[in-house]
């Protein structure tokens, strides 16, 4: 079997055991990291608003989406203006135009959320719909990306995935293009 | 030598439109710039790259376990595991996973793998539809070309072209070429192919020996989009794509994505760990020369690899000769040293195709020594007696010239005579190094002779 014959080559052939390196920790500028995680996703094409409830957050979206559109949500308390995930055939997702759901936490860095499959709750959720509004604790916002998997650790999962913005392309001529085959727009709302 | 062109007669065609050469050469400049000013906001860039060097250098002598431990945990996350010793086999196991489940289209994301195996050919010449979901992918799919540049694949076209693509395979108005349109018309097209396919084939970036699990990095969702409506997945991977343990992605993840395109991080960064409820997810683990690399000691340093591309968009050869030139599916500096592996004769030019300035192994964010092993490579590729002709009669004669002091005078004689009253004699078809350039006016007399007349009792 090639399993073996691939393995046994390997085993043959790999130098000389190599010791991982010691972990070090990172450099991280000493800043706000609300303001930070604010400039970086702007950067990238995604826009943060702060409400101080969800009774804010709900206003602010029926100001910026569209009213008539499909809305789906995986967060109870906006069960008054979206309609409940259930589990399902994702195909029949193909029509969604807004969908809110919650993250983890966020990574000032790279302006990157963290969402595991029981937020989105379906894997599709997040890539297949128009508009993706996700919530995020303004208290959860790590520097960089060593904390940010310092607290993953080695919590258990199907899928997971970090988002940093919505999708793009600038495969024609290093033009950016915003809104590729995810979503078209990305808005994180801060929570208290 | 082969029969196909060589990578000097390849980058002589790119170079008849010198314009486009000058765009080519701007547009991964451009690129490289982003590069820089992502790698100089990160005050300890050179440790990152440091420590991710190092990891590697881990994986590459510890690969027989991690592997053992990634089967392990994969197969108890529920996810089936293939082994493939070369590319026929990798093809193979995916055909027979199709037909097992009685599929014949397929949506794929992006993947040098099996861009590596010819996959693509191989699936339609099996009765299997294969269609690429990265824009770029696409759109040299359809313009029936490969991708010249592993993470900008159609970075060689101008929209213009791509208009005329779209126009005759996608129905959008002749002469449309605006990026915003082609983009939307791509979306289109592509959200209809992700909800009508049943397996999606996507690449891998990283896997995680200690949890099983594998990530994908797409900017687009593609990846995303095919897997999750997708009732299979199948994820191809080059071993050496493992790392040990989830935590070093936080090492790797920060690297990648600063080094390609000067973002921090791409989009989605994707950890697939189990199949959804319903789902099948299978793995097909490659070696295809992978195990013969990491023999050779000063080679095998380029299965640290990350494919990020750094190394191409700031090759000053790569840049004025396009991906193509390369003839093999990873181009430039780090193609250049992965490709003679795999077939000596036939690669016997790419390690050449460098002016060995060291630019790629300076932006390399594994710190591989890229232009180290292009000049390795290219003493092994002349002992084995893989150069050209011409080449080697003209090492021969260097070496003649260089050890004896009287045939290096008149040699220099000859020389300055020669560029001033035969200059045709040097500026001719015959010597490569004569193209797209002038040859200097020659000096009066050589070196010695200046130093003879001007030292005046100074010592020597």
């Amino acid at each position: 079997m090639s399993r073996e014959k691939i393995l046994n080559a390997i085993r043959q052939n790999q130098p000389e055991y190599q010791p991982l390196p010691e972990e070090v920790n990172f450099y991280f500028e000493d800043v706000d990291l609300i303001e930070k995680f604010k400039q970086v996703l702007e950067f990238i094409g995604g826009r943060l608003h702060a409400v101080s409830n969800y009774t804010e957050a709900k206003a602010y979206l029926e100001s910026i989406m569209p009213p008539a559109g499909r809305w789906i949500t995986a967060v109870p308390e906006f069960q008054d203006h979206a309609t409940l995930i259930e589990p399902g055939d994702p195909h029949l997702l193909e029509n969604v135009d807004v969908a809110i759901i919650k993250a983890h936490f966020g990574v000032a860095e790279n302006g990157a959320v963290w969402v595991t499959e029981e937020l989105m709750g379906a894997r599709a959720l997040p890539f297949i719909t128009q508009h993706l509004v996700i919530l995020l604790n303004k208290n959860n916002i790590v520097p960089l990306m060593q904390q940010a998997y310092r607290l993953i650790g080695n919590v258990e999962y199907g899928y997971a995935a970090f988002i940093a913005g919505p999708s793009k392309t600038a495969d024609i001529e290093q033009s950016l293009v915003i809104g590729a085959h995810g979503p078209r727009s990305l808005t994180i709302i801060l929570t208290d | 030598m082969s029969l196909t062109k060589d990578h000097a007669a390849l980058a002589q065609v790119f170079n008849n439109d010198e314009e486009r050469v000058d765009w080519h050469d701007e547009t991964l400049w451009f690129v490289r710039a982003k590069r820089d000013r992502a790698s100089h906001g990160i005050p300890d860039w050179e440790l990152l790259r440091e420590t991710a060097s190092r990891i590697k250098h881990n994986v590459l002598s510890n690969m027989h376990n991690y592997l053992v431990q990634f089967e392990e945990n994969a197969l108890a996350n529920g996810i089936k595991v293939h082994w493939a010793a070369d590319a026929a086999e990798h093809n193979a196991i995916v055909l027979s996973i199709l037909k097992e489940k009685g599929i014949e289209r397929m949506v794929k994301s992006k993947s040098m793998l099996t861009e590596e195996c010819h996959l693509n050919d191989f699936l339609q010449d099996n009765g299997v539809e294969v269609i690429d979901s990265d824009l770029g992918e696409r759109i040299v799919q359809l313009a029936k070309e490969p991708p010249s540049h592993i993470v900008l694949p159609c970075i060689h076209k101008k929209k213009e072209e791509i208009g005329d693509i779209f126009h005759e395979h996608l129905g959008t108005a002749a002469g449309e070429s605006d990026p915003q349109i082609l983009t939307e018309t791509a979306r289109q097209h592509l959200r209809e192919i992700f909800l009508t396919r049943r397996a999606a084939l996507t690449g891998v970036n990283f896997a995680i020996a200690e949890t099983g699990e594998f990530v994908v990095c797409t900017n687009e969702g593609n990846a995303d989009m095919g897997a999750h409506l997708a009732d299979v997945h199948i994820a191809s991977m080059g071993f050496e794509k493992l790392i040990p343990q989830r935590k070093h992605l936080s090492v790797f993840l920060r690297l990648l994505t600063r080094s390609a395109t000067g973002q921090p991080i791409t989009t989605y960064s994707s950890h697939f760990k189990k199949p959804r409820p319903g789902q099948q997810m299978h793995i097909i683990i490659v070696d295809n020369g992978r195990s013969i690399q990491l023999s050779r000691e000063d080679f095998r340093n380029s299965l640290k690899c990350i494919r990020c591309g750094a190394c191409m968009n700031t090759c000053p050869v790569y840049r004025r000769s396009g991906g193509h030139s390369y003839h093999t599916a990873v181009a430039g500096p780090i193609g250049s040293i992965l490709a003679p592996n795999l077939d000596m004769e036939k690669y016997a030019d790419l390690p050449f195709a460098s002016t060995l300035c060291g630019s790629c192994t300076n932006v390399c964010p594994v710190k591989i020594d890229i232009h180290d092993q292009l000049y390795k490579w290219r003493q092994v590729i002349v002992k084995n007696g893989y150069s050209t002709k011409t080449k080697t009669a003209m090492m021969k004669g260097m070496t003649l010239a260089l050890s004896s002091p009287a045939i290096f005078n008149l040699s220099g004689k000859a020389g300055r005579l020669a560029l001033k009253f035969i200059p045709f004699a040097v500026n001719n078809g015959l010597n490569p190094w004569y193209k797209q350039r002038d040859m200097p006016t020659p000096p009066e007399g050589s070196f010695t002779d200046w130093y003879k007349k001007n030292r005046k009792g100074g010592k020597p």
